[in-house]
């Protein structure tokens, strides 16, 4: 198993720093528009200075213990049950890990290449989903905006077409997925050594219509999020920003690839950190600390240890990381991404959201390629191998770098099953993010529900997704409560009030 | 002297022969009456119970009970159909069927029915009952979460095989499959070939490595709900008159 230190106690923390001054706990629960469950807490003195922030994931789910005695085959099916958002994501990296078991490492072009489809499907349908559903209210209307419009059908009633686009583009990438692994929402395509299905001369036609469109749509978006960031550049420059180390899979040339690559780190310089790692070797490079206020661990690169070995995944690490990308109009854009770091990796934060964007443009130009391969067409579906007792797996999901670990005894039964998912590998930038706005935003000054807004928009910028992260999606409504130090109740906000 | 017999179900009548049940007069006529215990090839049962009907105010087994002249059946029956229901319902939560990631969704027969009558939750609190699994087999995958006790691998291992690999433990709620070797399945005499292995109406008995071949679209009750074979008999006598 991989390795695990133990922080120190928050609790413990957050008592040492509380019995040397009076402060009081601030609680934002949940956290909304993001996948999953969290709050926020804050720590502030009498005179309204922040002295800690932190965001808590508060969900628990246990995967890896309960997969332990299922056979191997039904992995990619039962473990892409953590994410209802990106659940191909681990239906591939389960895929990737079990193909290793039996020696399928190899797969055929064509189901390679259905993967690839299923995976460009997914990236194109969850980021449109994020840009548009969850993003667009803070960027279209601002931060701190009246809460009853600043929301996904405000961004309907005011901008129509551009909601429109936004449901499209999620329904293209989710009929991708359909045709590729069987369902919209966790299929049962890739099987280990390859995959159940090619792609019909039918449906291709049907995808093949619209993809100019989609493409259109999706530069349009990719417009909206760089004039943004542009335009707003000096307010966003230190958003939630920092210096920090960029992880994700390149391929052997360094072009981006989300399906499939060797590992490669970056200093927040630029400066490599490692490259072309081969990912079955990850022990040897990542450990993970427990910090016993998350349910999310912390995982961090053992060479550098757990204060500076933390770094950021997902799409602004990827460009970050990755030396050109193989679509033309991605890498034009991509070009253009990576004047905002003058040289050297991007750090701001909210540059997330561009950084989507072109990859959003990119997985359309890949869908259309695909489109076009013959090879989709092919009947060759699965190879098999040389039998293993471990698998690894890695994909580039939407939100950053999954891995899937499994070992299996020779009745096929999975003894060991360790996931570390993009969104922890966020965990500890999401808490600077958290940290440093409540800082700069909310230091000193009577807390609103517009500048509680501020923390989450920094949260969003990762699109996280907790769920996966704690290996529910559900309603709860937002609560502020304020104490003071001896818990006696100051103020008390809650959403909808 | 003719073998024809002439009986009514349903207000329909239907010519069977001497010497068949309910349940295969009706399969004839292309009356689909429930069934997960009984399979063409293999004797019958009774011990699921869903073919009950009702036959002079009593209920019988369309499996077992045999077609007499001018026999009145009453199948699809509101308190029947609800009776079927609760038997189906019970069978899911007495196990642990975790139907979206089973390999044998969209081929089983218990949650085709499930589907037939319009089930999409159980009404009875789930038992979660501790059951073990056995992978010891090179081959086959034995997963008694999943098992409905139809005894169907029972009886096929008997009867088509001539062996006797599986076998019922125990009475009422103890009751629950086992294999005739000490402890594992790998220790029987079982066959990649044995016809039990193709018995299993539920995914609790499953031939290894062969999971999620079938892409979702192409599975047996993924386009026609279960029964629709033998309905569509009935369809096509219909066009033919």
């Amino acid at each position: 198993m991989i390795e695990r230190t133990l922080g120190i106690p928050s609790d413990e923390k957050e008592t040492k720093v509380a019995s040397q001054n009076p402060l009081k706990r601030i609680a934002l629960e949940p956290v909304t528009r993001i996948e999953g469950h969290a709050k926020v807490t804050l720590l502030v003195d009498d005179e309204g200075h922040v002295r800690q922030a932190r965001m808590h994931v508060v969900e628990f789910r246990g995967f890896e213990r309960f997969v332990q005695g299922r056979p191997y085959w039904e992995m990619p099916v039962l473990v892409q049950r953590l994410c209802g958002i990106c659940p191909v994501s681990h239906h591939l990296a389960a895929a990737k890990a079990v193909d290793r078991i039996v020696g399928g490492e190899n797969l055929s072009s064509t189901a390679e290449k259905m993967r690839r489809l299923m995976h460009y499907g997914q990236t194109f349908q969850s980021h449109a989903l994020h840009f548009f559903h969850l993003v667009s209210p803070d960027l279209l209307f601002g931060f701190d905006a009246d809460p009853a419009i600043r929301n996904v059908i405000g961004v309907a009633k005011k901008y129509p077409d551009l909601a429109v686009q936004g449901v499209m583009m999620r329904k293209y990438g989710q009929e991708i997925i359909k045709a590729t692994a069987g369902k919209k929402i966790h299929g049962t395509g890739a099987i280990p050594g390859g995959i159940n299905k090619n792609l019909s001369i039918e449906e291709r036609d049907v995808f093949l219509r619209d993809i100019d469109q989609m493409l259109d749509w999706a530069q349009s978006a990719l417009k909206i999020a760089k004039d943004y960031t542009t335009e707003h550049l000096k307010q966003l420059a230190s958003f939630g920003s920092f210096p920090s180390n960029h992880l994700s899979l390149v391929r052997k040339d360094g072009a981006l690839d989300l399906y499939h690559g060797n590992l490669c780190a970056v200093d927040a310089e630029g400066n490599k950190i490692f490259d072309q790692v081969d990912y079955s070797s990850y022990l040897d490079y990542f450990a993970e600390e427990v910090r016993p206020w998350s349910y999310m661990k912390f995982p961090f690169i053992k060479s550098l240890g757990p204060e500076k070995g933390w770094y950021r995944v997902g799409p602004l690490a990827r460009l970050n990381t990755c030396k050109f990308i193989d679509t033309p109009i991605a890498e034009k854009e991509r070009k253009e991404f990576m004047k905002l770091g003058k040289g050297k990796p991007v750090n701001v934060t909210m540059a997330y959201h561009w950084a989507r964007m072109v990859e959003l443009v990119h997985a359309a130009e890949k869908i259309k390629e695909l489109l076009h391969d013959p090879d989709l067409q092919g009947e060759n579906l699965v190879v098999k191998g040389k039998r293993r007792s471990e698998g690894i797996g890695l994909v580039e999901a939407p939100r950053g770098t999954l891995f899937h670990h499994y070992r299996v005894n020779d009745d096929d039964q999975v003894v060991m099953a360790n996931l570390i998912v993009s969104t922890t590998h966020n965990n500890e930038p999401m808490n600077r993010a958290v940290q440093k706005v409540a800082e700069e935003y909310l230091d000193g000054k009577e807390i609103t529900e517009g500048l509680l807004n501020h923390l989450e928009v920094a949260i969003r910028a990762y699109d996280p997704c907790l769920s996966c992260a704690t290996h529910a999606l559900g309603q709860m409504p937002l609560l502020v409560e304020l104490y003071d130090l001896e818990g006696n109740l100051l103020d008390r906000k809650a959403r909808g009030e | 002297m003719s073998d024809a017999i002439t009986l009514t179900i349903d207000e329909v009548e239907v010519t069977g022969r001497k010497g068949q049940t309910i349940l295969q007069a009706a399969d004839d006529a292309g009356l689909y009456i429930p069934r997960l215990c009984w399979v063409k090839k293999l004797k019958p049962g009774a011990t699921c119970r869903l073919c009950t009907v009702m036959v002079n105010n009593r209920p019988v087994a369309a499996c077992t009970q045999p077609i007499t002249e001018g026999m009145i059946v009453l199948h699809d029956t509101e308190p029947l159909n609800r009776y079927r229901r609760n038997l189906i319902d019970m069978m899911f939560v007495e196990g642990n069927h975790m139907c979206p990631v089973c390999e044998k969704s969209g081929n089983c027969e218990l949650q085709a029915l499930a589907y037939r009558f319009g089930i999409t939750a159980p009404q009875y609190p789930y038992l979660f009952p501790r059951r073990p699994v056995d992978a010891s087999h090179p081959d086959v995958f034995l997963d008694q979460n999943r098992c409905i006790q139809c005894g169907r691998c029972v009886r096929a291992s008997q009867e088509l095989d001539g062996k006797s690999v599986f076998q019922f433990f125990g009475r009422g709620a103890q009751k629950k499959l086992g294999v005739n070797a000490e402890a594992r399945l790998a220790d029987t005499n079982l066959n990649l070939t044995d016809e039990a292995l193709n018995s299993c109406p539920v995914g609790a008995l499953l031939r290894k490595r062969v999971g999620y071949a079938i892409p979702v679209g192409r599975r047996l009750y993924d386009l026609q709900p279960i029964g629709s074979e033998i309905e569509a008999k009935a369809r096509r006598a219909a066009n033919r008159k």
